[in-house]
């Protein structure tokens, strides 16, 4: 079929043009209305996972002061915040949400390639948050078997939320598979198809091939929950045994024979391990975005970032067994899974010492993104070291019990994404509202936020080194725990219900700026990338007008030898290209400073 | 495109515009086409894991082995059938001259609808002689597998029965042709998913 560049294809922009406030804003089409339904959902959601945090710390520092919280409630908030982090929040965010909002225009397309896919795909998405959210008003409330919902103790007597809330939770994973497939497929296409003229793979900011190989990697690695949760759907609800082991509930034996529950074990966590990349890489593209830009220095090694995103896309297929240490399995096993864990620590410290070098002799712009960004690096690196000791078989066996791996996976998995997320959506707000945030104010945010989050998993390796259990709901008196981890406990405790207060500063920033922030430039962080060069600030329906953009360079020209202007855009021809000498730069406005 | 050509590029160092209209790396196809694809890839990937769950399940000790209803091979006749239909379709669609398309196409999916038929007399079958979903492992593994791949097939015939729709009410064969040919390419691998799953079932 002969190719139609998309300024030419009126017909089918047409077809989907909002033309009410209905269309424009709830049943729309258009990938940045799109992406902020998404992106206000997993946040509204991951709120009530926040809450559901709080509750478990009141518990552990103040054991037994709270009559809400007994063991029940304790376990469906430690289900439903993991679950909810890992996969309503974190997932849904970065690829519904700044997937949708930055992929379009990035590849500097009008929108993604199947609108209508793409709106049915949030729909199905709240949908699946729908359906969660009701276990938590159902009989019995909803699951507290562990975000991993091992079998067989997910549907016995025993835990809470055993009937209606497990069946809950399976079915909104299961609309969750769909949307997120529906979404999936519009993202890896429109990166594939949808490229605006002399956009090559290799002129995508790493953004863009963050979320794009992220959106692989989920692809191939969702199937496994989707199987895994439609057999224990049928184990729950029609009595059959894939999972289910010949089991006696309070003396009396199940119906149940012979199932494996380490077959879903290895399915949850050929899913489950992936998912750590299905977050961590459109983090580590954000990422590279802000550090380059505010460090006014093309990203260092380009090439070998791309190839480290590939390369732990694909080595992330081939480590999920490591979280099975303690299920027992053949030693040889156990060996390759330690030895493929430990070579994904290449590529991701390659990265690590690139974002670090792009930072050297940079002429940094500590902005509030800045901030944000370059605490990440360092929540990073302290996550990712101890996965080391937590790759070692030998070392995992007596730390998996443990708070240390609470505390490896929150710094690795939830302190480094979300700080990420803050910088990404205060580096984007200007494009997404045309309101510059309170700066100071975000950076208050971010000291509570990162200090904070130090004073609270800091403290839990100690933990885990002490040898203090987690998922237990008291401690109890033991011998070998001293009184003094009980001082920790609290500390750790006061400490999280600051730092989850303290993102009410967000949400007043985000809100008040939409109507008192100063209205932002076109360009406000001097961005050489595609998204910055829309006609509109914030982009509108179509995003670019007229005329589709040409690129004529890749996204990282900062500082260039000779130029006038700290940053070329993508789309500024060579012809045109600001040299000095030519004035043509508002001198008003710091962010293009010519320092060369 | 190469993708060790692809990523081996120095972006920093070429400027100017690469490629024509459209730019390096894009597939020389349609963005349906593509997405198919990559669909067809996740559902490889769906039925390659309920395989592997079967395989595991079946080692251990309460694995009774179901016998296949012969039916089933009628049923696979029919998909088979099905499948040459909607290459026959194709390849009308693709030549100038438009006799039997309807023949074909349409044709197609009703066979397609008779095997789902079929499919369904099997179940009902097999629950009459006491073979229920939670009987056995082997029961639960060929309800859950056969049901999915008529899911999948369901899928198919959705669009199908748009593309008739449009086909019959004298619509231009411009408007259907990338949708006969889609379906064709779904067809053929669903036939292949059911082989293949037929043989791992059959293999007990």
């Amino acid at each position: 079929m002969a190719y139609v560049p998309l300024a030419d294809q009126d017909k089918e922009m047409e077809f989907h043009h909002p033309h009410s406030w209905v269309t424009k804003y709830v049943w729309s089409q258009d990938h940045k209305v799109i992406a902020i339904q998404y992106g206000g959902t997993a946040i509204a959601v991951g709120l009530v996972a926040l809450v559901l945090s709080m509750l478990m710390r009141m518990q552990l520092g103040f054991p037994g002061s709270f009559d809400l919280i007994d063991p029940a409630a304790y376990y469906q908030a430690v289900t439903m915040h993991g679950m909810i982090m890992v996969v309503y929040l974190l997932t849904a965010l970065f690829l519904g949400g700044f997937g949708n909002y930055l992929i379009p225009l990035m590849c500097g397309a009008r929108d993604m390639v199947f609108p209508f896919l793409n709106m049915l795909s949030f729909w199905v998405y709240l949908l699946s948050v729908l359906i969660l959210m009701a276990s938590f008003f159902v009989g019995g409330g909803p699951t507290g078997a562990g975000w991993t919902l091992y079998p067989p103790q997910t549907s016995m007597a025993g835990t809470p939320g055993h009937d209606m809330g497990i069946v809950l939770m399976l079915l909104s994973l299961v609309a969750f598979v769909v949307a997120f497939t529906m979404g999936g497929l519009n993202y890896v296409t429109t990166v594939l198809q949808y490229r605006c003229r002399g956009l090559t793979m290799m002129r995508l900011p790493l953004t863009v091939w963050g979320i794009f190989v992220a959106t692989v990697v989920g692809l191939f690695a969702f199937p496994a929950l989707l199987v895994a949760g439609i057999m224990m759907t049928f184990d729950t609800l029609l009595g059959t045994s894939f999972f289910m082991p010949a089991v006696i509930e309070a003396g009396t034996p199940l119906d149940y024979d012979g199932g494996s529950p380490l077959l879903f074990q290895h399915l949850f966590w050929f899913f489950g391990h992936p998912e750590v990349y299905i977050v961590a890489l459109p983090a580590f593209g954000l990422v590279s975005d802000v550090l380059s830009t505010h460090a006014r220095k093309n990203i260092f090694g380009y090439r070998m970032m791309v190839w480290a995103i590939i390369a732990i896309g694909g080595l992330s297929f081939i480590v999920w067994a490591h979280h099975m240490f303690v299920s027992g399995m053949n030693p040889y096993f156990g060996f390759f899974f330690a030895t493929t864990t430990l070579i994904i620590a290449v590529p991701t410290a390659l990265k690590v010492y690139n974002w670090v070098l792009t930072l050297w002799e940079g002429d940094i712009r500590m902005n509030a993104p800045m901030y944000f960004a370059i605490g990440f690096i360092f929540t990073f690196i302290h996550g990712g070291l101890t996965g080391l000791f937590l790759g070692n078989v030998v070392i995992d066996m007596p730390l998996s019990d443990t708070y240390f791996v609470v505390a490896h996976f929150h710094m690795v998995m939830g302190v480094s994404p979300v700080l990420v997320l803050f910088a990404a959506i205060y580096h984007w707000y200007p494009l997404i509202t045309g309101r510059m945030f309170h700066e100071g104010l975000a950076k208050a945010h971010f000291w509570f936020t990162f200090l904070g989050a130090y004073l609270v998993f800091l403290p839990m390796h100690y933990l885990g080194f002490l040898g203090v259990p987690r998922r237990y709901y008291a401690l109890g008196t033991t011998d070998f725990i001293p009184a003094s981890a009980q001082d920790l406990n609290q500390s750790i405790t006061l400490a999280a219900i600051i730092v989850g207060a303290s993102q009410i500063l967000f949400f007043i920033n985000i809100f008040w700026s939409l109507r008192n922030g100063k209205k932002a430039d076109s360009n406000p962080w001097g961005s050489a990338s595609l998204e910055w060069q829309t006609p509109d600030r914030p982009p509108v329906h179509g995003n670019w007008g007229d005329e589709l953009p040409t690129v004529y360079r890749w996204a990282y020209d900062y500082s260039v030898p000779g130029a006038h202007q700290d940053f070329i855009p993508m789309n500024t021809p060579e012809s045109e290209e600001p040299t000095a000498g030519e004035d043509h730069f508002d001198p008003d406005s710091d962010t293009s400073k010519a320092d060369l | 495109m190469s993708f060790f050509k692809t990523i081996t590029a120095k972006p920093w160092e070429r400027k100017g515009i690469i490629g024509g209209l459209r730019p390096e790396g894009t597939f020389d196809a349609t963005p349906e086409r593509v997405a198919l694809i990559v669909f067809l890839a996740v559902a490889t990937i769906v039925f390659s894991l309920f395989s592997v769950s079967y395989r595991i399940r079946m080692e251990l000790p309460d694995w009774t082995p179901l016998a296949e209803p012969t039916l089933l091979w009628f049923n696979t006749g029919l998909l088979i059938l099905s499948s040459v239909l909607f290459q026959w379709a194709r390849n009308i669609s693709k030549s100038e001259s438009l006799k039997n398309i309807k023949t074909a196409f349409i044709g197609g999916g009703v066979l397609a609808l008779l095997f789902i038929a079929g499919q369904m007399i099997t179940w009902s079958g097999l629950q009459a002689s006491g073979f229920y979903v939670a009987s056995n492992p082997a029961n639960s593994f060929f309800y859950l597998m056969t049901g999915l791949h008529a899911v999948h097939l369901l899928g198919g015939l959705w669009v199908w029965s748009k593309s008739s729709i449009r086909l019959l009410s004298g619509g231009k064969i411009e408007d259907v042709r990338q949708s006969i040919e889609l379906c064709t390419l779904y067809w053929h691998f669903l036939l292949i998913v059911w082989l293949v799953v037929f043989a791992i079932l059959s293999n007990t």
